[in-house]
Order: C-alpha cells, then structure tokens, then sequence
C-alpha cells in the first residue's frame, strides 16, 4: 500500500517535470531515470551477492536494439523499441546467464565483462553500424501517436517514467517476498540453501535474466534520450559506472538507484562545468566523501534519520 | 615455419610486457584481497617519472647507458613514495570492507591520480626514444628487432624470479604466505598484518611502475595510458589465478601468444583476442589456471 | 518506510535543486561562444589542448581589433566575444548531456573533435534551435546521411585527406604495385584505410593490398604489427594514427628500418612534426588535413596566427589550432554579412542564410561552403614529403590540389564517388 503511495507520487512528481521542466533538466532526468533502471537491475542481482562488471553488454544491446529497428527496420514507434530492447538483452542474458550462474565471486564479474568487451570489439569492427561513432536513431511515434517536434522527450521522460515505476514495483514486490529471502540466503550461505531444497543455480539465473533485462530497458531508454548510440555504451567503463551508482545509492532500498543516478549525473555535470580541467578529480573525490562517511550509501541517511525518530 | 619465430618473439616479448604490468596486481590481490584499480595510474606514473628523470639525466649530457638506471630509480621512487601514501593515508582505513567497494575506492583513487598527472606533466606527451634505440637491432628470421625488447624480457625473468625466491625461500616471503592463507590466524600468531600489508602494497606498486618505466621509451606517453593497462592487466590475473604469481606468468605467455598470433593471421581479432582468451578460460577453468582451492564454508 | 521516502523525496528536491542550479543565463552583453574541445585524455595534447589555445589567441586578438583584414572589426560586428569553454571527454552520450547543459548559457557553439561526439551532437543541436560549428571532426557522414539547418562545418571532411595522399603518391611512384595499412582500429582509423584503399585501386587498377593492420586505439605499442609489416613486402604503408599512436609509431617503426624499407604515409601526420621533429625518417608522405600549419599558403592570415601563436604559446600552431580560428572566422564573416551596415545585432536565422554557400577566408586559404547544401567546407588539400635540413625538419615537394579535385560534388557520397573513379 504504502509501496503504491510513492509510486503514484513518484510519476507524479516526474509528469510534472516532464511538463514544466526546461528541455535540458528533461533529458538529464531521462538519462537519470534509463541508469537507475539498469543499476535497480543490478540491485536485484546483488542481492545474491554477485556484481557483474559487464553490465554495459546488455545496456548495448537494447540500446542497438532501438537503434537498429529505427534505422534498418524503420519502426519508428518508442514503445516498440523500448518492449525490443528489453527482451533483446532478456534474450541474451537468458543464454549467458546459463553459463554465468554457475560463477560466483570476481570470476562472474569479469567473465561477465569479458562477453561485454567481446560485443563491443563485434560493434567496432562493424562498418555498417557506423564503427566506435555509431549512428542515429528517431522515434516520432508512441503507441502509434505521432509526437510533434519538441514534445518527444517529454512524452519519452513520461513513458520512462511508467516504465521505472512499474520495474521499481516488479522489484520491490519481488525482493519483499519469498524470492528476496532466498536470494539473501544465496549470498550469506549458498550450501545452507541447496542443503534446504532449493537451487541457488536458478535463483542466480532468474536474477541475472531479470538484471539482464531491466539493462537493455535501461539502454532502449538512455538511446530514445540521447538520440545515439555507439559501442562505448558497452565498455567497461559504463558498467563500471552503474556499478558505482549501485554502491553510491547503497543496495538497500528500492528508491536508491534513481536517487543516486540523479545524483551522480548532476555531480558530473556540475564537476565537468565548473572544474573542466580537474572534473575527474572532483568526482573521483566526491566517490572516497561518500564510501567513507556514508558506508552504506546515500541510503545511510535515511537510515540514521529513521533511528533518531 | 619462418613466421613461427617472430610470432613467438613477438608474443613472448608482449607476454614480458604483460607479466611486469600484472605481478604486482596479483600479489596485491593476493595478500589484501583488492583489485586496484590505481594499479594503471601507478604505472602511468611510473612511465612520466621515468620520463622526466631519464630526461634530466640525458639532457644534462650524462652517459646515455646510465638511463636505464634512471628507469629503475623512477620505479622506485613511485613505489617508495606514492605507494605508502595510498595505503596508509586511505586504504589503511577501508580494511574490511566489501571487495566491490575496495574497488571503488581505488577507481577514485584512479581518477583523481589522472588528473594530478596532468596537473603535473600536461596533456602533451613525453618521448624518451634514447634507451630504445640505444641497444640497437638484432636478426631474426630475416627481420630487425630492438635488442630493448631481449631486455625487456630478461627483466621481467628476474622481475619473476626474484619475487619467487622472495616468497618461497625468505622469511618475510613466508610470513607473508602466511597472511594470504589465514590472515585472522596469523594476526593471532603475532605477525603484523598491518605492516605486511604496507610491504605488500609499496612492492606492488613498485612493480606497476616498473612496468610504466621500462614502456616508457617505447611509446608516446601520454594522458591515458593507465586506463589502457587496466583491463589487460586484470585479464591476465584472472585467467592466472587470482593471487598466484606463477598464474600470471602462464596468463601473460597465454595472452602474448594468442595475440601476436591473431596478428599475424587474423588482424581483425586483435580487438577482442585477450577477452575471448579470458572467457574460454574461465568457462573450461571457473577459477582461472592456478586457483587456489578454497574451503567450503557450511 | 515513511522515513525513507520522505528521505527519498528530499534527496530528490535536493538532486533537482542542484539540476537548476547549473546554467546560471547572465546578462547578454558579449557574444558568448561555446567552445567545446579535449582538455583531458590522449587528444587532448595532440588536438584539443592546441584548438583552444587557438581559441583563446583568436577571441582576445578579435576583441582587440588586432586580426589582418578582412576581420579587424573589433569581435564580432563590433560586439566583444566571450569563451566558455568544456571538455569534450567522456563520449557521445556525456556530451549530448552538455551540449544541453550548454545551449541555454550561448549564444554560438564551436567544438567537437570527435567524429561520434559529431554525429551525435547535430540532431540535438538541430532539435535545440542552436547555431553550432563543427570545426574538426572528419566524417562525411554527418551532411551525406542527413541535413541540418543550424549545424555547419567549417573544416574539410576525411575523405580529401586520403584522396590526396593516393594522388601524391601514384603520382610521385607511378608503378606502385601493393599497399598495407596500420590504422587505429576504430571508425575514424577504418574509414580512412577504407577511403585510401579505395582511391588506390581507382587510381592502379589492380594494386595488391598485403595487409590491413587494425591494432586497438590508443595501444602504444606495435610490435607484431611492425613485424608483419616487415615481412608483408608491401611497397606502400598508409597509416592515418595520430596522437600517442602516431609517436609510438615513429618510435618503434624507425629504429627497425620500416621507413626505410617502406613508402609510409601518414594521413593525418602534421601534429606530430612540432612533437617528433628531426625523428620523423626523411622521405615520409605527410598530411596536415587540409593546407595548414606547415602547408598553409603565405598569407596576411597565415603569418599572424604563426607569429602571434608561436610568440604566446613557444610553439608553432598545428592544424587543430587553424582550423579552430578558421571556425571563429567562418562565424564573425557570417555574422558580419548577416549584419551588414544596421546597427542591430542580426538573429541566428540571417546568421545562418549569411553562412550557407558563404565563401570566407580562413588562416588555412580560401574556404568555400560547397557541400551539404551550403553547410559544409571544401578547401584544397596539400601534401609534402619530410626531410631534415641543417637538424631541422622541413615539407619539400609539396603538392596543392584543387578543392573540386579532392572533394566530391555535393550530393554524392565520398564512399560512391572515390569508388566511381574520383569524377568530377
């Protein structure tokens, strides 16, 4: 109940900006929204205890996914390439998570960025969808809605916005119930949980499948804001980046990953306008504030408040 | 059967490269269980110290033999000085917690150390062709090599060798095996972790500026180059082993091989060579070549 | 939970607090210009930190009303101009976001070095209503896929870079029987080979391609690509690196004799003469991307940005730096025609009619507005080979080529027309 409060509040409060708000902060919240998503993906992974560093490999795929059916197929329908991206990388992952989730540790972190980098060396080496400067891609219709120039992003920012409150429930249904505990007891003490009866081959599996997915909706979204796509989208240095929006938002609750994703974009932002020749400095220091006086991310406030009420 | 041996000297010559860039990461890893992520701003450092000592001694018109000593001393100086100050003046404080957050520690470590290089050295890049062309060429099937990369080779033997004889036959080294098996165990009998962890992380670091040092004279060095040797470097380690020194050598010769090989006969997969090398491991060896056995927790 | 939300909403304030909080809209007395460059990562020292340098040169010399005519009306039209300058590091999708950061605190843009950061930025500046210059980047994809109304170039594109160097060189060796190439593998390093490949064997029907090396971009070392080079036979080798690359090249390339044994060309090598010099082996086939830096033509033009840049910076301006103050010149002669002799500022749609098919003169020759309907630059193109006279590295033998010789007609894609047969 109280879950469908916020949520209602949440779409709320994003309608609104997406009405009001100046095109720029439209497009920043857009690309916040697309990067939570991926990173609410890799919460539910880590909620088994495994972080993948390749991440980028399905954020790529439904963001080339998008692209591709704009550009080859001439589907010009958002919706379309948003459903397209996330069952692309659903796909995927539903074939390496059968390998990977039987890896546990720093070995399933980087076999998973060593299939991300082997996409994007695939991507690079590939002329035809324009190389490392990738190609362009245009959605002028939602749900078979024409949108007039100007308007697109708002209506996208309203439909990520659906789509993030509707996964952010997903997950927060999931996680509460019987699976979360589960995946809780995979982390803490896999043997216990095949000693109980139950696989933690499979919990790991659906996990990263849903991971997996919710990554290349987080990638159709960020290509629908952008307007772009290109192989970087797959490097490890984007899946180090939601790696790092993870542990900066903590992996406690459900609101983290957008709240740090907004966060994260608008340090950057801020460092690389106002310090553009030490904005990695800037951020690299704004990373060592938070591990050290937040240990559980952002969410630790919201944790020291609850106790002192 | 005439291409075979420029492949392997190629290779081998690469692997060398590899194997300095990857020791110390894997001996890091090893005793503190951090993936360091500033592994690749300490051999950038390395690389621009190397430049400028080097430089200043050559420019003041010094014998030109002595700037591999200055090489050396650059590796040295990064290790001894830099090395120590990231890990008592930050990760000292961050024992204990999760690997993944270790990791982002050193990522910021990592791009704050990106920007002081460029602070320091600018964003035009430092040659110091001198030592490479010093040695001159060699023959071999027919084609000239620099005599450098024989070196190159030969340091990263006795780089190997003497971080072998370090750990297996002198007391420190054995201390220090101790802290990687059991480190609470160790705490007990009386060793003190704290400072074999200072040890373990100034040598690693040196290691990483070695790397940095003696790549120095054979590249451009320029802004850059640490976020290069990142990933290979973590590759090697893990398709080794993590944390086995013997792992990374075997690692390196693997992933030296398969490239100058892939470049030779199929130059379009050198792009992802080293990672299709890592994933094929990894699925035949879920732990990597050398991995230590680990006791199952019930 | 009503701890956190509440806690999740004030984060949220707080986050959109700071959002608003960034382009702080001052008062418009000076133009503002956007420039957007690499101030950070490898390209930085080759071309980014140079384009600026050029800029920040070329807008206090403008507001001073020192620049030879025909710009030495003092900013632009009379109004000073004012930089704000941004990183172009961190990839498309980071630049979009400050292109959008950027477009609300300008008036102008004038940036991008980077092909995709290019190909990225056009729609958007296209949606944003924002009159934006590209000054470098070298894709003809950019006007050959799509058209814009308020994105120019005022640089050439890639493809005369690699149809001249062919032209030098079959005309300068006319029996050469095979090529190899050692390009970064990425777009800009695989369209270059591909266009030089293509206009080879237009040119010499028949010519051999021994290999193609594509090793990773910014790997620094190459040395089972040199070996293979070594032992391909290939009497021609094209390279069109830059940067650290470019060096590394030269480095390693030399000392094992591959200039030597090797025609080499390197497309995009100018940058590389004020940082390699007397290193670089005689007989190299050079090119500077268009008729600057060493190849730019003895003009009024020429000779101030060299003396007044060396003077300041201790360093002869490269490419990046003319094509920059090429860029803010196109601009200022677009706006001072759209001004004409009104006292008014002119809006950003008669800047724009003044731009297209506009013909100015830039520190680099003659540029003409030729192609994507008015919005992109054809220049003529220059090639020379190195030699080292008196310790000093000189260009001798240089070639000039025609604008229309090196650039296709517009409409047609430079990919058809090198295929084709390079027709007129």
């Amino acid at each position: 109940m109280k879950a469908a409060i916020v949520a209602i509040a949440s779409l709320a409060a994003l309608t609104a900006l997406a009405l009001l708000a100046p095109q720029w902060l439209v497009f920043m919240a857009m690309l916040a929204l697309a990067k939570g998503v991926v990173v609410l993906g890799l919460l539910v992974l880590m909620r088994t205890g495994l972080v993948s560093f390749g991440q980028g490999l399905y954020f790529g795929i439904g963001a080339y996914t998008a692209a591709l059916l704009s550009h080859h197929l001439h589907v010009a329908d958002a919706a379309v390439m948003l459903l397209a991206g996330a069952a692309a990388a659903g796909l995927m992952a539903a074939l390496l998570g059968l390998l990977l989730a039987g890896y546990r540790d720093i070995f399933f972190a980087m076999l998973s960025l060593a299939f991300s980098m082997i996409l994007y060396g695939v991507l690079v080496k590939s002329a035809a969808l324009g190389s490392t400067d990738g190609f362009n891609l245009h959605a002028r219709t939602f749900f078979g809605v024409a949108l007039a120039p100007g308007v697109e992003r708002r209506v996208f920012l309203i439909a990520g916005a659906v789509c993030a409150v509707v996964v952010a429930l997903l997950a927060h249904r999931l996680l509460g119930g019987h699976w979360g505990r589960l995946s809780t007891g995979v982390r803490d003490n896999e043997l216990r949980v095949a000693y109980l009866g139950a696989s933690p081959y499979r919990v790991v599996y659906v996990n990263y499948l849903i991971a997996g997915a919710m990554a290349g909706l987080g990638g159709a979204l960020a290509a629908l804001a952008v307007g772009h796509v290109d192989p970087e989208m797959t490097y490890w240095t984007t899946s180090g980046e939601f790696v790092f929006i993870a542990i900066l938002g903590g992996t406690q609750s459900i609101l983290a990953p957008f709240v740090a994703a907004s966060i994260f974009e608008a340090l950057r932002t801020i460092a690389s306008q106002y310090a553009p020749n030490v904005w990695q400095m800037s951020l690299g220091l704004a990373m060592l504030a938070i591990i050290m006086f937040l240990p559980a991310g952002l969410w630790t406030l919201a944790e020291r408040r609850r106790r002192s009420a | 059967m005439s291409s075979i041996l420029p492949i392997a000297f190629d290779g081998i010559t690469y692997a060398s490269w590899l194997f300095l860039i990857s020791a110390g990461l894997t001996l890091i890893y090893g005793v503190m269980r951090i993936l360091n992520v500033a592994h690749g701003s300490l051999y950038a450092l390395g690389a621009y110290a190397a430049c400028s000592l080097a430089g200043a001694w050559l420019g003041g018109g010094l014998p030109a033999a002595g700037s591999f000593a200055m090489l050396l001393l650059a590796a040295v100086l990064v290790g001894s000085l830099v090395g120590p100050v990231i890990e008592r003046g930050l990760l000292q404080w961050m024992y204990g917690k999760d690997e993944v957050v270790l990791v982002l520690i050193t990522y910021a470590v990592f791009l704050i150390m990106e920007d002081v290089i460029k602070l320091v050295w600018g964003v035009d890049s430092l040659l110091l062709p001198e030592p490479y062309a010093l040695p001159g060429n060699l023959q071999l099937g027919g084609l000239p090599y620099p005599v450098y990369n024989v070196l190159l080779i030969a340091l990263a033997l006795a780089t190997g060798l003497a971080l072998a004889w370090a750990l297996y036959r002198t007391r420190q080294g054995k201390l220090l095996l101790a802290v990687i098996h059991d480190r609470e165990m160790s705490m007990a009998m009386g060793i003190n972790v704290s400072r074999v962890y200072l040890a373990t992380f100034a040598v690693g670091a040196t290691l990483a500026a070695l790397g940095g040092a003696f790549t120095a004279p054979t590249i451009a060095v320029t802004p850059g180059i640490g976020v290069e040797v990142i990933v290979l470097a973590f590759a090697v380690v893990v398709i080794g082993g993590l944390g086995s020194l013997g792992g990374a050598a075997l690692g390196a010769l693997l992933v030296g091989l398969v490239r100058s090989a892939t470049v030779r006969y199929w130059p379009e997969a050198e792009l992802f060579s080293i990672y299709a090398v890592m994933a094929l491991v990894l699925i035949a060896r879920p732990k990597g070549l050398f991995a230590a056995q680990e006791a199952r927790k019930i | 939970m009503r701890a956190s939300s509440s806690f999740g909403l004030r984060a949220g304030l707080a986050a959109f607090a700071l959002l608003l909080a960034v382009p702080a809209s001052l008062a418009q007395q000076p133009l503002k210009v956007g420039i957007v460059t690499f101030l950070s990562g490898p390209a930085a020292g080759p071309f980014g930190v140079p384009a600026r340098n050029a800029a920040e040169l070329t807008a206090e010399l403008l507001n001073a009303g020192t620049v030879p005519a025909p710009y030495s009306q003092k900013g632009f039209g009379g109004t000073p101009i004012e930089l704000v300058i941004i990183d172009e590091a961190g990839g498309p999708q980071k630049q979009v976001a400050e292109y959008r950061n950027l477009v609300p605190r300008v008036d102008i843009v004038i940036g991008y070095i980077s092909s995709g950061d290019c190909l990225a930025i056009a729609p958007v500046a296209e949606e944003q209503k924002k009159l934006t210059v590209l000054f470098d980047c070298g894709t003809p994809r950019i006007f050959e896929d799509a058209s814009y109304k308020y994105v120019f170039r005022t640089g050439p594109t890639g493809t005369m870079d690699n149809v001249s160097v062919a032209l030098y060189l079959v005309e300068r060796n006319p029996n050469v029987k095979s090529i190899a190439g050692l390009n970064q593998n990425y777009a800009w390093g695989q369209d270059s080979w591909a266009d030089f490949e293509n206009a080879m064997k237009t040119l010499k029907p028949g010519i051999e391609v021994k290999t193609s090396q594509m090793p990773k971009l910014f790997a620094g070392q190459f040395g089972a690509e040199i070996t293979t080079l070594l032992g391909s036979g290939a009497e021609v080798i094209h390279s069109s690196m830059w940067g650290g690359d470019l060096e590394g090249l030269v480095l390693q390339g030399a000392p094992r004799g591959l200039f030597e044994k090797h025609k080499v060309v390197l497309s995009a090598g100018e940058p590389a003469i004020n940082r390699l010099g007397t290193r670089i082996p005689d007989g190299t086939i050079l090119g500077a991307r268009g008729p600057f830096g060493p190849f730019a033509p003895d003009t009024d033009l020429a000779r101030w940005l060299k003396t007044t840049y060396q003077d300041r910076y201790h360093i002869p301006p490269n490419y990046a730096s003319f094509k920059m103050t090429q860029a803010i010149l196109g601009v200022k002669a677009a706006y001072e025609k759209a001004k004409g002799s009104s006292n008014e500022a002119p809006d950003q749609d008669k800047i724009i009619a003044a731009f297209e098919n506009l013909t100015f003169e830039g520190p680099g020759g003659p540029v003409k507005m030729a192609l994507g309907k008015g919005h992109q630059a054809i220049m003529d193109a220059a090639v020379g080979t190195t030699k080292v006279e008196a310790g000093e590295l000189k260009i001798v033998d240089i070639a000039r080529y025609s604008a229309d010789k090196v650039n296709p007609p517009d409409g047609v894609k430079s990919e058809v027309w090198i295929k084709s047969g390079l027709k007129k």
